[in-house]
C-alpha cells in the first residue's frame, strides 16, 4: 500500500493541474457565466441538473445575439461576488439588485429587469402592519447578502425584529410556509408567483406596499463583471439593448410573466 | 404518485442525480485518502525530527488543521486559494482542505504507529544487510501499517461524512445533490433521509472493508480474544 | 507580496465594525456546546448501559441509535430533523413538539446532543468494557448487586478512562457547532459569514479561525489540567 506512490503522485497531479490560471482573452469568444440556481423562476436547476429561468434565458439570448459561447455554471448565492473576483467565471446573471454597496467591488451592466420587493405574511399574520414598529418582536427571513437582508438588517432589525437570513430563497420559503417565519421580505417578481402557484403559497399573503427605497434595493437588476473588463461590460450593454430592440426580451418575459419586468 | 415517485430514474425524478451525488462523494473520499495519508506521514515524519523547527512546524499544523472547524477549513481553501495559487475547482478546494485535516488527524495516528514499532526491527533489518531505506519499506512499514490502520478506517469514516461539507461550495456531491432535489420537491425529509440512508451504507461498506484489511495486516500474528 | 500582506492583513476599521457581531455569534456557539454536551452526556449513559449490559432488544436499539448518528454526516442529521420535521408541523404542533424544531437554535441544540449522545455513549460503554471483568467478579464475591457494582466499582473506573476521549468529543463539538450556521444560527460561522457577505473581505474568515483556534487550545489545557488532578485523586 504504502510502496504504490504513483498513486498518490498521481492525486497531487491532478490537483495541481486544476490550478489552471484564469483565461484574460480581451477578445471575448467565450464567457463563463455564473448563477445561483435555487432562485425560481429566474434560476433554478431542474431535475436533469439543467439550470433553467428568467436570468439563463436573458444571458443566453445576449450570447447568442452578440456570438459569444455562454458555459453556465452554478455558485451558492454567497459565493458568487467571492468567485467572480477569483476569476470562476466572468459574468453573474443571478437576479443581481446594482447597489451602491456592490458597485465599491464589482462592474454592472445597465439594468436587465426591475422589481421592487415586498412583504409576505403567514395568513395567521395578515393583520400585521409591514413597518419596523407593526413587526418588532416578530421573526422576519429574507436570503442573506440580499437587499432584502441589507435592507431588514438596516431598518428593522434596531426596531427589535428578530431577522433572519437564509442561505437560498427556497428555504426561507420552507420556513415561512411551516410558520417558523411569521414574515418574509423578498422580491416582489418572485414571491407573486410563488403566493398564487406553489403548494405551499397557500400559508401566506403580501401585507403592506411596494418596497423600493433606492438607498437600499438600488436600480434594478444588472449582470455583474469584474471591474477590470470593460470590453465584457460594452458587450454585455449591447446585448441588453439589442434583445430588447429586436423583440426577444418580450418573448422571453412573456413565457415566465404576464407584465412587463423591464 | 407513489410516496418513492420522486427517486425516479431520468427526467423526471431525482433517482439518477442523487446516484451522481453519490458517486462524486466516493471519488472525492477516494481522490483524498493517498494526498491525505501523504500528509499525514510527511507531517508525522517532521514530528519524529531532531530538529526544533521541524518537529515543532510539524505539531503547529496538527494543531491548527485538527483544531479549525473543517467546514471553516473548506471556505478557507475555497476563497483562500485564489488569492495565493489561482482560481480552483470546487472538488480540488475540497479534497485540498479534506486532505489537509486528514493529515491532522492521521499524521497522530501514524506517529503513535511509528512508535510503537520497537527499535530492534530495524537494527535487526540492517543486521541483515538491508539498506536503511529497504529496511523502512520491508520491515518497519508493513508493521506501522498494521498498528495505525484502526486509527486510519476512523479517519476515513469521519472524512466520508465531512465530504458533506464540501456540498457549501457548491460541488454537487451527495448532500447538495439531496439539497437541490429536496427543495424542487418540496420533499425534504424523503431526500434528507435517503441522503442519511446512503451515508449510513458508505460508512458500513468501509468498515467492512477495514475489517477485511485489518485481518489481512494481521496475519500470522497471535491476538488474544480474536477466533 | 504584497498579495500576501493583503492575505494576512489587520484592517482595523474593519474590526471596530463586525467584532461585536463575532462576539455575539462567538456566545451563541458557547451556548450551543454548553447546552448540548452535558445533556447529550446524560443521554449517554443509559444508552452506554443498553450496550453494556442490556437485553436483546434493548441492546438493539442502542447500536440502532448509535449507529445512525455516528454514520452520517451532522449536517445531513441537521437538515433532516430541521427542514424534514417542517414537513409534518401540524403532526408536531398536535403532540406540543413543534417548539423545539420551530426554533434554529433549539433544532440545533436538539440535533447536537442526540449526535453527541451516540458518541459520549460509545465511549463510555468501551470505558466500561475495559474494567477488568476480575473487577466485577470481587463485587459480586462481596454480595454486592448489579446496581452497586456498577456504581461503585465500574462507573469511577470508566470514568477516568473516558476522561480523555470525552474531552476529544468535547472538542469535536466545538468545531462542529459551526455547522448550525446552515440552517439560520448565527454562532461564529454564522456571524462570519452575515459579516464576510456584507464586507466581501476574507481577513473575517481568519479572524474566526484564530477564534476557534484559541477556544479549542483553552479547552484543551483545562481539560488536561483536569485529567491531571482527577488522576492524582
Amino acid at each position: 500500500m504504502w510502496s504504490r506512490a504513483g498513486s498518490v503522485s498521481a492525486a497531487i497531479a491532478a490537483v495541481v493541474l486544476t490550478f489552471a490560471p484564469g483565461a484574460h482573452a480581451k477578445e471575448w469568444t467565450t464567457v463563463r457565466i455564473g448563477t445561483e440556481g435555487a432562485y425560481p423562476p429566474f434560476n433554478f436547476m431542474d431535475s436533469n441538473q439543467q439550470l433553467q429561468g428568467f436570468d439563463i434565458d436573458i444571458a443566453k439570448a445576449i450570447c447568442e445575439k452578440e456570438k459569444v459561447a455562454c458555459e453556465i455554471v452554478a455558485q451558492d448565492w454567497d459565493g458568487l461576488i467571492p468567485a467572480l473576483l477569483a476569476g470562476k467565471y466572468d459574468a453573474i446573471f443571478a437576479s443581481m439588485s446594482i447597489t451602491e454597496e456592490r458597485a465599491k467591488t464589482i462592474a454592472f451592466s445597465e439594468r436587465y429587469y426591475r422589481s421592487p420587493a415586498l412583504f409576505v405574511a403567514s395568513k395567521g399574520n395578515a393583520s400585521l402592519a409591514s413597518t419596523p414598529k407593526g413587526l418588532a418582536g416578530k421573526t422576519v427571513g429574507a436570503q442573506s447578502g440580499t437587499v432584502s437582508a441589507t435592507y431588514l438588517q438596516a431598518v428593522y432589525a434596531p426596531a427589535g425584529v428578530d431577522v433572519k437570513l437564509y442561505a437560498t430563497q427556497d428555504e426561507a420559503n420552507l420556513d415561512l410556509s411551516s410558520g417558523r417565519l411569521d414574515a418574509m421580505l423578498a422580491d416582489k417578481v418572485v414571491m407573486l408567483p410563488w403566493l398564487e402557484k406553489s403548494q405551499d403559497g397557500g400559508c401566506c399573503q403580501v401585507i403592506g406596499q411596494d418596497v423600493s427605497d433606492p438607498k437600499y434595493f438600488g436600480d434594478g437588476i444588472g449582470a455583474g463583471m469584474r471591474k477590470s473588463d470593460p470590453e465584457l461590460k460594452a458587450l454585455i450593454d449591447k446585448g441588453i439593448a439589442d434583445i430588447r430592440a429586436d423583440g426577444t426580451y418580450d418573448k422571453i418575459n412573456a413565457k415566465y410573466f404576464p407584465f412587463s419586468l423591464y | 404518485m407513489s410516496p418513492l415517485g420522486p427517486l425516479a430514474w431520468g427526467a423526471s425524478g431525482w433517482g439518477d442525480e442523487i446516484a451522481a451525488g453519490l458517486w462524486l462523494t466516493v471519488r472525492l473520499a477516494l481522490a483524498t485518502l493517498p494526498v491525505g495519508l501523504a500528509i499525514g506521514f510527511g507531517v508525522a515524519l517532521m514530528k519524529q525530527s531532531r530538529l526544533r523547527v521541524v518537529s515543532g512546524l510539524g505539531e503547529l499544523y496538527t494543531t491548527v488543521f485538527r483544531g479549525l472547524p473543517e467546514l471553516l477549513t473548506i471556505f478557507l481553501v475555497y476563497f483562500g486559494a485564489p488569492r495565493l495559487v489561482g482560481d480552483i475547482s470546487g472538488f480540488a478546494a475540497g479534497l485540498i482542505a479534506l486532505a489537509l485535516v486528514f493529515g491532522a488527524f492521521s499524521s497522530e495516528v501514524l506517529l503513535g504507529a511509528m512508535r510503537g514499532v520497537p527499535d530492534g526491527q530495524r537494527e535487526a533489518a540492517e543486521a541483515l544487510g538491508f539498506s536503511t531505506g529497504a529496511a523502512f519499506r520491508h520491515v518497519m512499514l508493513p508493521q506501522v501499517w498494521r498498528l495505525a490502520l484502526p486509527g486510519l478506517t476512523n479517519n476515513w469514516l469521519v472524512m466520508l461524512k465531512d465530504t458533506s461539507l464540501v456540498s457549501v461550495v457548491a460541488l454537487t456531491e451527495l448532500m447538495r445533490a439531496s439539497d437541490v432535489a429536496a427543495r424542487a420537491t418540496r420533499e425534504p425529509f424523503l431526500f434528507y433521509l435517503v441522503a442519511c440512508l446512503l451515508y449510513l451504507a458508505l460508512s458500513i461498506v468501509s468498515s467492512f472493508i477495514a475489517a477485511w484489511l485489518e485481518r489481512r495486516a494481521g496475519r500470522g500474528i497471535p491476538t488474544a480474544g480474536r477466533a | 507580496m504584497g498579495e500576501v500582506f493583503a492575505f494576512i492583513g489587520f484592517d482595523p476599521e474593519l474590526f471596530a465594525r463586525y467584532a461585536p457581531a463575532l462576539l455575539s455569534g462567538l456566545w451563541t456557539t458557547l451556548s450551543l456546546v454548553a447546552i448540548s454536551t452535558p445533556l447529550g452526556f446524560a443521554l449517554g449513559i443509559p444508552i452506554a448501559l443498553a450496550r453494556y449490559q442490556g437485553g436483546a432488544t434493548t441492546n438493539a436499539l442502542a447500536v440502532g441509535f448509535t449507529g445512525f448518528f455516528r454514520g452520517t454526516p451532522l449536517l445531513a442529521q441537521l437538515f433532516l430533523l430541521y427542514y424534514g420535521a417542517a414537513e409534518f408541523n401540524g403532526a408536531l404542533k398536535s403532540v406540543g413538539l413543534w417548539w423545539l424544531f420551530r426554533d434554529a437554535f433549539t433544532c440545533a441544540a436538539l440535533v447536537f446532543t442526540l449526535n453527541t449522545a451516540a458518541y459520549q455513549a460509545e465511549i463510555l460503554r468501551g470505558a466500561m468494557a475495559a474494567v477488568p471483568a476480575g473487577q466485577t467478579e470481587a463485587g459480586m464475591a462481596l454480595g454486592l448487586g448489579r446496581a452497586m457494582i456498577n456504581r461503585l466499582i465500574v462507573w469511577p473506573q470508566a470514568m477516568r478512562l473516558a476522561l480523555r476521549p470525552l474531552g476529544n468529543e468535547l472538542i469535536l463539538m466545538i468545531k462542529a457547532s459551526s455547522i448550525a450556521s446552515v440552517i439560520t444560527v448565527v454562532d461564529l460561522m454564522g456571524a462570519t459569514k452575515r459579516a464576510f457577505s456584507g464586507s466581501l473581505s476574507f481577513e473575517l474568515y481568519l479572524w474566526a479561525a484564530l477564534i476557534y483556534l484559541a477556544l479549542v487550545e483553552i479547552v484543551r489545557r483545562v481539560w488536561n489540567a483536569l485529567e491531571r488532578r482527577w488522576r492524582i485523586a
